[in-house]
């Protein structure tokens, strides 16, 4: 089994699963990753959160606070977690994602959802 | 910090839309003509937004059976099922609903709210899962909030997000439950509910299809999509309502499911509320017989929804994916939906608007909901008064001139 490099240049880690041929068209290609790291996710998280920075020019940290230091509403964050779950093929249980506060937050629950898998 | 300063956003935002004069959250029918008429502020209007979708409100069949259950057995049964027992029309409606979808067992509930929040949170428990779509109706979000199964969204309408949910889920111990709706209610778009069944099927999900808005208005027999698509027997539980095509008020679910009945002491929506008055039994089982013997009042909705849809279409209206039901017309943000609705109104003709926080994506619509019984020159009109509307606006610029819709 050899490593392969997806498409955007990020290192895929090829396991028996994706060794599996499906038959039927729906079935989505198991990839699984390696881990991401920290800094990956926070760059993410970052990226997504950028068009909801508020005015005062404020950049976004580990310690801003989602619902409060961004002019962001909670169904526009629980469509930004879908986006990050398929990023980092993670599933965030909507009664998680409500205890969410900070960035900072946001990045471990995939960090640790991730290394769980 | 009082009581009511968390709401402080919204009251901003509610003081907004009242700045156009009238309150779209506070309409007073003044009087009722008829299901496609009635009186509001001294006017005679155009209802187009009241999910009459048979028009059987007005049904003379429908209301002489209710007015002569009340002479029958009261006006109401003053307590739950539970307490007070069931009428025997209760238990005949439910027969009746179980036999229309070829089903083994069939529980009523006071409202389609009710129906959604007690078996959906009833049904999966700790260490399951429940997968819902990103679009879902509040009954089904607040459902979420009552279970403590492990609960998923996916991406509306895309069964590739279903299913990398449920492959992310494994082989953890645990049932899944995936629920869907046959139309959704804001855009009128339907589910890709044959792939969505094939994705459960293969990873050993539930199905629990709720049929709303689309029962009567699809399937051969008026069933619902999954009978239009042919996979009402892999659908473990169907939900519907009374209030919408079969014009009163009430929920149901049906199910093959042999032990479904133990739901009657789990489903605290079910116990812990009065069970429907004789008057709306009877009407709903009349409006069910009406359904059943007269398939053209389908055809009659459809060709209204044609009508409708191509019509605003054609005049350079953004509308939701494909013909429904339910036409949602998007508008840039919520204070030109808020005018445009009032201009409407002004104009005589009544249709919804639904803005952020009720809407997906943050969109702003008029969302408009059709019934059979509108007559071409109803709708024809309502295409001029919008287009008028829409031009004055400047809603219908060659840069917003967007045709609606690939079918």
């Amino acid at each position: 089994m050899s490593d392969v490099q997806n498409q955007n240049g990020e290192l895929l880690l090829r396991t028996a699963q994706n060794m599996i041929v499906e038959n039927d068209d729906i079935a989505d290609t198991l990839v699984l990753r390696r881990p991401p790291a920290r800094a990956e996710v926070m760059a993410e998280i970052c990226r997504q959160l950028e068009p909801f920075q508020a005015d005062d020019g404020r950049t976004i940290t580990g310690a801003t606070v989602i619902s409060k230091d961004l002019s962001i509403d909670s169904l526009a964050v629980m469509d930004m977690v879908m986006d990050l779950e398929d990023q980092f093929d993670v599933s965030i249980p909507m009664n998680v994602v409500a205890e969410i506060q900070t960035v900072d937050e946001l990045a471990d629950t995939i960090l640790a959802l991730s290394a769980r898998r | 910090m009082g009581l009511f300063d968390r709401h402080a956003g919204l009251l901003d935002a509610y003081r907004d839309v009242r700045t156009t004069g009238a309150d779209p959250f506070q309409i007073r029918m003044e009087r009722v003509l008829s299901p496609t008429e009635a009186i509001i502020n001294g006017k005679k209007t155009l209802l187009v937004g009241t999910n009459n979708y048979f028009g059987l409100t007005f049904d003379p069949s429908c209301m002489e059976a209710a007015i002569e259950a009340i002479r029958a057995e009261g006006t109401g049964t003053t307590g739950s099922r539970i307490a007070n027992g069931s009428y025997s029309e209760h238990v005949a409606l439910e027969q009746e609903i179980a036999e229309f979808y070829g089903k083994k067992h069939c529980m009523v509930f006071t409202t389609g709210y009710q129906a959604n929040l007690g078996i959906i949170a009833t049904l999966v428990g700790p260490d399951d899962f429940l997968l819902i779509d990103a679009d879902s109706h509040a009954s089904i979000y607040d459902a979420c909030k009552q279970t403590q199964a492990e609960v998923v969204r996916f991406k509306h309408n895309d069964p590739a997000s279903l299913e990398a949910r449920l492959r992310r889920i494994g082989d953890k111990p645990g049932n899944k439950l995936v629920v869907l709706e046959g139309i959704y209610s804001m855009l009128g778009d339907s589910a890709p509910l044959k792939e969505f069944v094939a994705v459960c099927k293969k990873h050993g999900a539930y199905v629990l299809v709720d049929e709303a808005h689309s029962m009567g208005a699809l399937g051969e027999h008026g069933r619902g999509l999954s009978e239009a698509v042919g996979v009402l027997d892999d659908c473990h539980f169907i939900v519907g309502t009374f209030s919408k095509t079969l014009g009163a008020i009430g929920g149901y679910c049906v199910s093959d499911d042999p032990d479904f009945d133990i739901l009657r002491v789990t489903t605290r929506s079910y116990m812990f509320t009065a069970s429907l008055p004789p008057s709306i039994v009877a009407s709903v089982r009349q409006a069910l017989r009406e359904v059943k013997a007269r398939p053209e009042l389908r055809k009659q909705l459809w060709d209204n929804v044609a009508t409708l849809y191509d019509g605003l279409a054609a005049q350079g209206f953004k509308l939701g994916p494909e013909h429904g039901p339910v036409v949602g017309v998007h508008l840039p943000d919520r204070m030109t939906a808020i005018g445009f609705w009032r201009a409407m109104l002004d104009a005589g003709i009544y249709v919804n608007v639904a803005v952020p926080p009720a809407t997906p994506n943050g969109v702003s619509l008029l969302r408009c909901s059709l019934c059979a019984v509108h007559t071409r020159e109803q709708l024809e009109h309502m295409i001029e008064v919008m287009t008028g509307i829409g031009r004055q606006m400047g809603v219908l610029t060659p840069k917003l001139r967007v045709v609606g819709g690939n079918r």
